[in-house]
């Protein structure tokens, strides 16, 4: 039996074992029947042309996890931003984790989609935000018709957050091949402010897909920033769909630092709905061994004045694949549109591929848009510079891939964030720096 | 008095096609439709050998179980393929060794262009071979041609004149499968040019076809060949203007260009076929597959100056086989009134150490819609691959679009691809810094289209660059001084 057939035929089964009040029923039901006329995307839909999802779809996953595991925090304490104090939702295998997180409901809410969606005093919220803010689309509508477990996070008018708020899924592998729909919805009132860490992680080399969908609405005045830690197994798949939706004078930026996993798909999305608005998205990728990371990125402006700002940086070794998908949609009414778009890529050697695909779709004319894309390697007289000043030649790359993926790192606005992914890419470059950029 | 952008806009909205006359020339017409049997009677009438009919036939079968694709970013209605007529030549049709010969009202044609023969015949050295609705009629200057051993004639005439090359080359660079419309061409195309440069040697002229559509309701499927052996060189430009028609005009040419180790091959392109009125009625369709071979350090160069039709759709492409080969390819694509353009290039490095240079210019004005699309292919053994592309669009007004979709894909370490694109409209303070120093408005904005054209117009054969620029002219009147 395909995934598809699979997923549909449990579809039934799910609905019936859930105890929820039926008020998103219809959603579910015309979600999976969109997700069945449509099926999952292939190479011959114009945003799928350079990522196969055939070789993650042949695995037989499970799709409702048996049985809660536990896990203590000792073992999984390096996947956590640790070092600065954070509020945390953790889910294992698709299922909250109470003693590895720590809610709050006290100035914000920050807890369960499950009881988001259950509870009577937040129907009208879910009314009103919830699946609003995604398009037609077949992965999906698959996630809205599983809909049942993710992060749900309200910060109420002219709150700031006063910690960032951790969101973690790990995978134990007490499946032989899990899938997983984490479900996320994120609401900035106008004037707030929040931080959110994301983190897909395996425990395991056994199979795991992530199916997740993020939505995220940013009031007048908010600022949201947002930060995705991809570093998982060479066994765990992730694809994962956030959609923002920004009000006149917000700002929110989105840093995705994709660093591992076997197939890794990002789908960003952003929609400016009101004046002024700034919208960053910026992302650093670092594969080798046959992984495959695609960004897909939009960014829809519908009014006038408002900015974005896309910076994507790969470096691609040892048969690994980076895709860049990158599209800016210009309104006729949003004039003195400013929208910038760059994507620079290094490969490594004769292995590895990549491709780029930066678009630009402008109905307005008095616009400030372009967009750059570099495919290139390593300036060989820099590396030369370095090595007769006496820096080894591993050290000297590894200086000059900082280098290239820095003005990334410097928008990054938590410290601990900054000096993990700098330690990474050290880790994966493989030298001591000796010094924290 | 001020000349403001507003008046300008006016005035290209209220422009009218001013080449739309017809010729009134006898024609021999085969019904609408298409099938095998009028796939055979094409090749029957140009009397080809029969390795050619069933070359067309395996087209035609290959043509029926395609679909006509529709990725493009243009809208348009799907023409009725059974509805076209696939065939049509002119009735009268002498050989004609002089001009004096030819039939004065073609000539008048080509005087009310602005090209006439002779005059061309003046001018340094370009021989033309005149298609009139898919046969040629004329060919001058064939005997100098021949002395040095160029081949240039149709390509009817080479089928079976020079069966040899043009077997070997057909179908070489433009297979007859690979797309909807190159399939369509190959079975049922009328004629074309045909041009081979022998050996080492240069082509002392420019040369140069002008095709028309002139009969109503034909498709015009056009099919050109240029071969430059070892070391040679030669300039082929190609200019096209249409009638005025109401119904939409079909046109799917192929070119195919092949540079064996060392030629170079440049070949322009000034296309100001019927865009429609400004209604957006009529206009021709544009469905033009071309594409050039590159062999070991061989160079491939397409200029095209893009003005008409209604429906543009076309990619001008290199194939960088051999080592140290280099494509090029300039383009000015300009659109008004409801006119949609999606064209581009594609480059294939699969040598080493192949250059690429693509350098776009949009200009979209009126309701037009206006897309560069453009693939940069960089293959695992193509070693110091390198490109450079710039795309950049002019918006006049806010009714019209301007996209660009660059396809990058390397997989080679060595490879050094650059890709810019940028999309702005002529600014204020570059209007007003010229009116300080006593430019006026028009002439301002035609001075920064002029800027803003020049890489590519420079790229034109000087034959071609008067002609360029009257295209320009017509195109965005009151904005070219």
């Amino acid at each position: 039996m395909s995934l598809k057939d699979k997923l549909i035929s449990s579809f039934l089964a799910f609905e019936e074992n859930i105890d929820l009040e039926n008020d998103i029923h219809t959603q579910r039901d015309s979600a999976i029947k969109y997700f069945e006329n449509t099926g999952f995307p292939t190479k011959k839909d114009e945003a799928w042309k350079y990522t196969s999802l055939n070789s993650i779809l042949k695995e037989d996953y499970s799709i409702f996890p048996k049985k809660e595991f536990a896990l203590d925090y000792k073992d999984v304490k390096k996947y956590f931003i640790h070092d600065i104090d954070t509020y945390t939702i953790v889910f294992v295998d698709g299922i909250y984790s109470s003693h590895l997180s720590s809610t709050t409901h006290d100035k914000f809410d920050a807890c369960l989609m499950s009881s988001a969606l259950n509870k009577a005093k937040y129907k009208s919220i879910i009314d009103t935000y919830f699946n609003k803010a995604t398009p037609e689309d077949s992965l999906v509508s698959l996630n809205t018709a599983f809909t049942r477990e993710g992060a749900y996070i309200r910060v109420p008018k002219n709150v700031a957050a006063e910690k960032p708020v951790q969101i973690i899924n790990f995978s134990t592998g007490s499946e032989t091949a899990l899938m997983v729909q984490p479900r996320n919805l994120i609401i900035a009132e106008d004037g707030s402010q929040l931080q959110i860490i994301e983190r897909h992680q395996s425990l395991t080399d056994n199979a795991v897909l992530t199916n997740s969908v993020t939505e995220v609405f940013v009031g007048k005045n908010a600022n949201v920033d947002y930060y995705k830690i991809q570093n998982d197994k060479t066994s765990a798949s992730l694809i994962d769909s956030t959609y923002v939706k920004q009000d006149r004078d917000s700002v929110a930026s989105v840093h995705t630092f994709s660093l591992g996993g076997k197939l890794t798909r990002n789908n960003l999305n952003f929609y400016q709905n009101g004046e002024n608005i700034n919208s960053i998205l910026k992302g650093v990728t670092i594969l080798e061994d046959k992984q495959h990371v695609d960004h897909n990125t939009l960014v829809h402006h519908q009014q006038p004045n408002c900015e974005s700002h896309q910076d994507y940086k790969g470096i691609f070794s040892d048969k690994s694949v980076g895709v860049f998908n990158g599209k800016v949609y210009v309104d006729k009414i949003a004039q003195k549109t400013d929208a910038y778009q760059s994507n620079n890529n290094i490969l490594i050697d004769d292995t590895s591929t990549c491709n780029s695909k930066p678009q630009l779709e402008i109905f307005a004319d008095d616009v400030k848009c372009s967009h750059g894309c570099t495919i290139g390697q390593l300036d060989n007289e820099a590396l030369y510079y370095l090595q007769t000043r006496g820096i080894p030649y591993k050290e000297a790359r590894a200086l000059l891939m900082f280098a290239f993926a820095n003005n990334v790192l410097d928008s990054v606005k938590i410290p601990e964030i900054k000096k993990r992914i700098t330690k990474q890419i050290a880790l994966k470059i493989g030298v001591e720096l000796g010094f924290d950029l | 008095m001020a000349y403001t952008e507003h008046e300008l806009e006016q005035e290209l909205k209220d422009k009218e096609y001013e080449y739309g006359f017809y010729t009134d020339i006898e024609s021999d017409t085969l019904p609408p439709g298409l099938n095998e049997d009028i796939v055979i009677a094409i090749s029957k009438r140009k009397n080809e050998p029969d390795w050619m009919t069933e070359w067309r036939l395996e087209a035609y079968r290959h043509w029926k179980t395609m679909a006509e694709p529709n990725w493009a970013n243009v809208g348009y209605e799907k023409p009725d393929y059974q509805n076209i007529s696939y065939y049509s030549a002119p009735n009268k049709k002498p050989k004609y060794e002089s001009l004096d010969e030819v039939d004065p009202e073609l000539l008048d044609t080509f005087n009310k262009l602005g090209i006439s023969l002779d005059e061309q015949k003046k001018l340094a050295g370009v021989a033309v071979d005149v298609v009139m609705d898919s046969v040629s009629v004329a060919t001058t200057f064939k005997k100098n041609l021949a002395e040095k051993g160029i081949i240039f004639c149709s390509i009817s005439e080479a089928i079976s004149e020079h069966p040899e090359l043009v077997k070997k080359y057909i179908g070489s660079v433009v297979p007859p499968k690979d797309n909807f419309f190159a399939a369509l061409n190959s079975a049922v195309f009328s004629d074309g040019s045909f041009c081979y440069i022998p050996k080492g040697v240069r082509c002392p002229m420019e040369l140069s076809t002008y095709f028309r559509i002139n009969q109503a309701g034909t498709g015009q499927f056009e099919r050109t060949l240029v071969i430059a052996e070892e070391s040679s060189y030669v300039s082929y430009l190609e200019g096209c203007t249409a009638p005025m028609r109401d119904e939409n005009q079909l046109h799917a040419a192929v070119v195919e260009l092949v540079a064996l180790d060392n030629a170079e091959i440049k070949y322009s392109t000034v296309q100001n076929w019927f865009p429609g009125n400004k209604e957006g009625k009529g206009g021709v369709f544009n469905f033009v597959t071309k594409r050039g071979l590159c062999e070991k350090n061989a160079k491939i160069s397409w200029t095209q100056v893009e003005t008409g039709s209604a429906v543009t759709w076309k990619y001008p492409s290199c194939v960088l086989k051999g080592d140290n080969s280099v494509g090029e390819f300039y383009s000015i694509a300009v659109t008004n009134n409801f006119q949609q353009a999606d064209t581009g290039t594609k480059m294939v490095h699969l040598g080493k150490n192949t250059k690429s240079t693509i350098i776009s210019k949009g200009i979209s004005a009126g309701q037009s819609q206006n897309s560069y699309r453009g693939l940069v292919q960089v293959n695992k053994r193509a070693e110091n691959a390198r490109n450079f592309s710039q795309c950049d669009s002019l918006l006049m007004g806010n009714k019209c679009g301007a996209h660009t979709f660059p396809y990058i894909e390397a997989k080679n370490k060595t490879a050094q691809i650059e890709h810019e694109a940028t999309t702005s409209k002529i600014g204020e303070d570059q209007i007003f810094y010229c009116n300080q120093r006593g430019i006026d408005t028009e002439k301002a904005i035609a001075l920064i289209v002029n800027g803003f054209s020049k890489e590519v117009l420079n790229k034109l054969p000087m034959e071609f660059a008067v002609e360029a620029q009257k295209l320009l002219e017509i195109s965005l009147e009151g904005s070219v001084g």
